[in-house]
C-alpha cells in the first residue's frame, strides 16, 4: 500500500494519482487537449494490477459519461474527466445522473471556446457547470481547483460529497491547473470497498439483488407528472442541504479591504500578487476566492460587500461569475475584468483594471 | 376425464415464469416484447441468475421492462445502454450483464456504442428486437426499416434516394473479433421461440463465461406500426422481413474464454 508521498507533478497527473489513491472502483475517459494526461497517467499506473480499479478509454465523451452512469448505478465509484468541448458532449449524461441521484465525479481541465476554440486555458465553462448544463432543473456540487494540490484534494472532497448527498460532483479546472506542475502531498492509499462495504453504503445500487428481496431500479424516467414533480421536490430539498452545509471558500487581505477582487482557480492566484503589489502602493485590496462554485459563497461576498467601495470579479471569459456576485452584493458596484481565447491576464493588468473601474484609484 | 383430472399440477405445461411480474404490460397484443420478456424471466430463475444479474433497459417500447422482470435493472439513456453494460459488467464481474434493445436504440442513436461494446467484447448479452419500426414515439422509420415500407416518416414507402438502406446491423457485429455469437432468430411459431431460448441462454452463458459479446437479434413485429392484426403480422414478417433479415446463426462461439 502506497504511503503519504511528496512529489511534483502536473495537475491532471495529479487527479490520476488522487483517483488510485482513493479507491475509485472506475475511470473511463476520452482524449482531449488540455486533459488527456489524466488518462495517460493512469495507463501507465496500471491500477488494475493494485487496486483493482477499472481504467477505459471509451469511444467517445458520450459513451464515457453513459459508462459513468452505468458504473454509478451499481454503487461504484466512478469519474470521467475532459474538457470543453467533450464536456458539452457528456451534459445529457450528466444529467441523467443527477436526476437517477447517483455520485460520481466529473473533471473539466477547462479550454477557450466556444466551438472547438484553443486548447489554452480558460474559465468560460463556469455558466455550463453551475447552472445546470444539461437539460432539466438539476446542480452539480462544482469545486474550483487552485492548485495542484487541490486537484489532489478535490477528488477525494468531490467523491466524498458525492456520496453524501447521491448527487455528482464536478471539479471545474482551468488548464493552467491542469497543466502546471507543482509540488504535490499524495494521500495514503485507501482500500476500494469490498462489495460487503458498498452494499451497506449504497442499499439503492442496481449491483445484483443478492439477498435483497426486491429490485434496485435506477432510472430517471416517470411518467406521471405528479411523481415527477415530487422527484423534482425531492432534488431541491437536496440542494438546499448542500446550500446550507457545503459552501467553501478562502479569504485574503479581505479584513480591512476597500475593494474586493472574487476570482477563482488559477487567476485568483494572479489576483493575489495583483492584490501584493497593490497594497505596497498603499491601496486595500482583498480577495474572496470561492472553492465551491456551485454551492456559490453569497452569503459571504455578501457580507464582505457591506464594508468595500466596490468589487471586481476576474475570469477567463466574457463575465459569467459576476453575474452571481452581483445578485449576491446588489447594491455594491461589481465590476469584471476578463481575458478570453485562451489569454491569461498578468497582475499588472488586473491593478490596471482596478483602477479603471475605480478612478479614485488612479 | 374430467376437467378437474386433467388441472393437476403434475399435467401443467405452462405458466408464468416466477421472475416475470403479475402485472399488465404496457405492451400492444400480439407483440412480440411480451414473449421475449417471458423467455429472459424463465431463463434467469432456470438458470439461477436472480440475485446476480443487471439488465440494462433502453429508450424505446422496452423502456420499461424493469417493471416486468424480476431483476435489478439500469435504465438508459437513447442508444447508451451498451455503454452503461461496459462499465456494469467490468466493475461487477461476477454478474451477468444484458442489454435489451431495439432497432432504433441499437442500430441508429446507439450504433457508436454498439459497435465498440461488441468490438472490445464485453463480456455482455445483448437481446436486439428488430421489428422495422419505432414503436414508442408512434411508428416511424428505424435504420431496419425495409425498403418501401411505410411509416409516419416514410409515408409514401421508405426509398434508398432519401433514407438509404436497411442497416442489417447484426451481419455486421458479426465481422468483429469481441463479438463471439451473433444470431437472428424470431418468436412467431412455437418452434422459433424455443429456438430463442436456447439462442439467449447461450448468450448468456457466454457472457458468464467470459467468452466475448454475444448479440441476439429477434426479428420482431409491431402490430400497432406496422397497422395489421397480430396474426397478418406475423405473415407479413415471414414474407418480407425474413428476406432481408433471414434466421440463423452468423456467427457461433468457441468454448474457450476470450480473456
Amino acid at each position: 500500500m502506497e504511503a503519504e508521498e511528496v512529489r511534483l507533478m502536473k495537475g491532471n497527473e495529479a487527479i490520476a494519482h488522487a483517483a488510485i489513491r482513493y479507491g475509485v472502483d472506475g475511470y473511463f475517459g476520452y482524449p482531449i487537449t488540455p486533459q488527456s494526461e489524466v488518462l495517460e497517467t493512469l495507463a501507465e499506473l496500471k491500477p488494475w494490477e493494485t487496486t483493482g480499479m477499472v481504467v477505459l478509454q471509451a469511444e467517445s465523451e458520450v459513451a464515457a459519461i453513459n459508462m459513468v452512469y452505468g458504473g454509478a448505478a451499481t454503487g461504484k465509484a466512478v469519474m470521467t474527466s475532459s474538457s470543453s468541448p467533450g464536456v458539452s458532449l457528456k451534459q445529457e449524461g450528466i444529467s441523467y445522473i443527477a436526476a437517477s441521484e447517483l455520485p460520481a465525479l466529473i473533471v473539466n481541465v477547462m479550454r477557450g471556446g466556444p466551438g472547438l476554440g484553443t486548447i489554452q486555458p480558460s474559465q468560460a465553462d463556469y455558466f455550463q457547470a453551475v447552472k445546470g448544463g444539461g437539460h432539466g432543473d438539476y446542480h452539480l456540487i462544482v469545486l474550483a481547483p487552485a492548485t495542484v494540490q487541490e486537484m489532489t484534494d478535490f477528488v477525494a472532497l468531490g467523491f466524498d460529497l458525492a456520496f453524501k448527498y447521491r448527487n455528482p460532483a464536478m471539479i471545474l479546472a482551468d488548464g493552467v491547473v491542469g497543466q502546471m506542475m507543482e509540488k504535490v502531498v499524495l494521500p495514503p492509499q485507501r482500500p476500494r470497498r469490498t462489495e460487503e462495504e458498498l452494499r451497506a453504503q449504497c442499499p439503492w445500487a442496481a449491483c445484483g439483488k443478492g439477498d435483497r428481496k426486491n429490485r434496485n431500479v435506477i432510472t430517471s424516467l416517470e411518467l406521471d407528472s405528479a411523481r415527477m414533480e415530487e422527484n423534482n421536490h425531492r432534488f431541491q430539498a437536496t440542494y438546499k442541504l448542500i446550500e446550507q452545509n457545503e459552501v467553501r471558500y478562502q479569504t485574503y487581505y479581505a479584513d480591512d479591504a476597500d475593494y474586493l477582487i472574487v476570482a477563482f482557480g488559477s487567476v485568483a492566484r494572479i489576483c493575489l500578487k495583483a492584490i501584493e503589489e497593490a497594497r505596497e502602493a498603499g491601496i486595500k485590496v482583498g480577495m474572496l476566492r470561492p472553492i465551491t462554485l456551485w454551492p456559490f459563497p453569497k452569503t459571504q461576498i455578501a457580507e464582505l460587500a457591506k464594508s468595500v467601495r466596490g468589487i471586481l470579479t476576474v475570469e477567463l471569459n466574457a463575465g459569467q461569475m459576476v453575474e452571481d456576485v452581483r445578485l449576491a452584493a446588489p447594491t455594491t458596484p461589481v465590476y469584471h475584468f476578463g481575458r478570453m481565447g485562451g489569454i491569461v491576464p498578468n497582475p499588472g493588468e488586473v491593478l490596471q483594471a482596478l483602477k479603471e473601474h475605480f478612478p479614485e484609484l488612479a | 376425464m374430467t376437467t378437474e383430472e386433467i388441472i393437476q399440477p403434475q399435467n401443467k405445461v405452462y405458466s408464468r415464469p416466477r421472475l416475470l411480474d403479475e402485472r399488465d404490460t404496457h405492451y400492444c397484443p400480439g407483440c412480440s416484447h411480451g414473449v421475449v420478456h417471458k423467455i429472459i424471466a424463465e431463463l434467469l430463475d432456470e438458470m439461477g441468475l436472480e440475485n446476480k444479474t443487471v439488465g440494462v433497459a433502453p429508450v424505446g417500447c422496452a423502456v420499461f421492462a424493469y417493471n416486468y422482470i424480476d431483476v435489478d435493472w439500469v435504465e438508459a439513456a437513447h442508444g447508451r445502454a451498451p455503454a452503461v453494460a461496459t462499465a456494469a459488467s467490468r466493475l461487477n464481474p461476477q454478474n451477468l450483464v444484458f442489454t435489451y434493445q431495439g432497432d432504433g436504440d441499437l442500430a441508429a442513436i446507439g450504433t457508436a456504442e454498439t459497435i465498440h461494446a461488441a468490438n472490445r467484447g464485453e463480456n455482455i448479452a445483448m437481446i436486439f428486437i428488430n421489428n422495422g419500426i419505432y414503436g414508442m414515439t408512434g411508428g416511424q422509420m428505424a435504420p431496419t426499416t425495409l425498403l418501401g415500407m411505410k411509416t409516419a416518416t416514410t409515408p409514401y414507402g421508405r426509398t434508398a434516394e432519401l433514407n438509404g438502406y436497411p442497416l442489417p446491423i447484426s451481419n455486421i457485429l458479426a465481422t468483429l473479433d469481441g463479438t463471439c455469437y451473433v444470431t437472428r432468430q424470431a418468436v412467431h411459431t412455437p418452434a422459433a421461440v424455443r429456438k430463442t431460448k436456447a439462442a439467449i441462454k447461450k448468450a448468456f452463458e457466454n457472457a458468464l463465461a467470459k467468452r466475448g459479446t454475444s448479440v441476439v437479434e429477434v426479428v420482431s413485429t409491431c402490430n400497432s406500426g406496422w397497422k395489421l392484426s397480430p396474426a397478418k403480422s406475423n405473415e407479413w414478417m415471414v414474407e418480407h422481413m425474413f428476406e432481408k433479415y433471414p434466421l440463423g446463426d452468423l456467427k457461433t462461439p468457441s468454448e474457450e474464454p476470450k480473456n
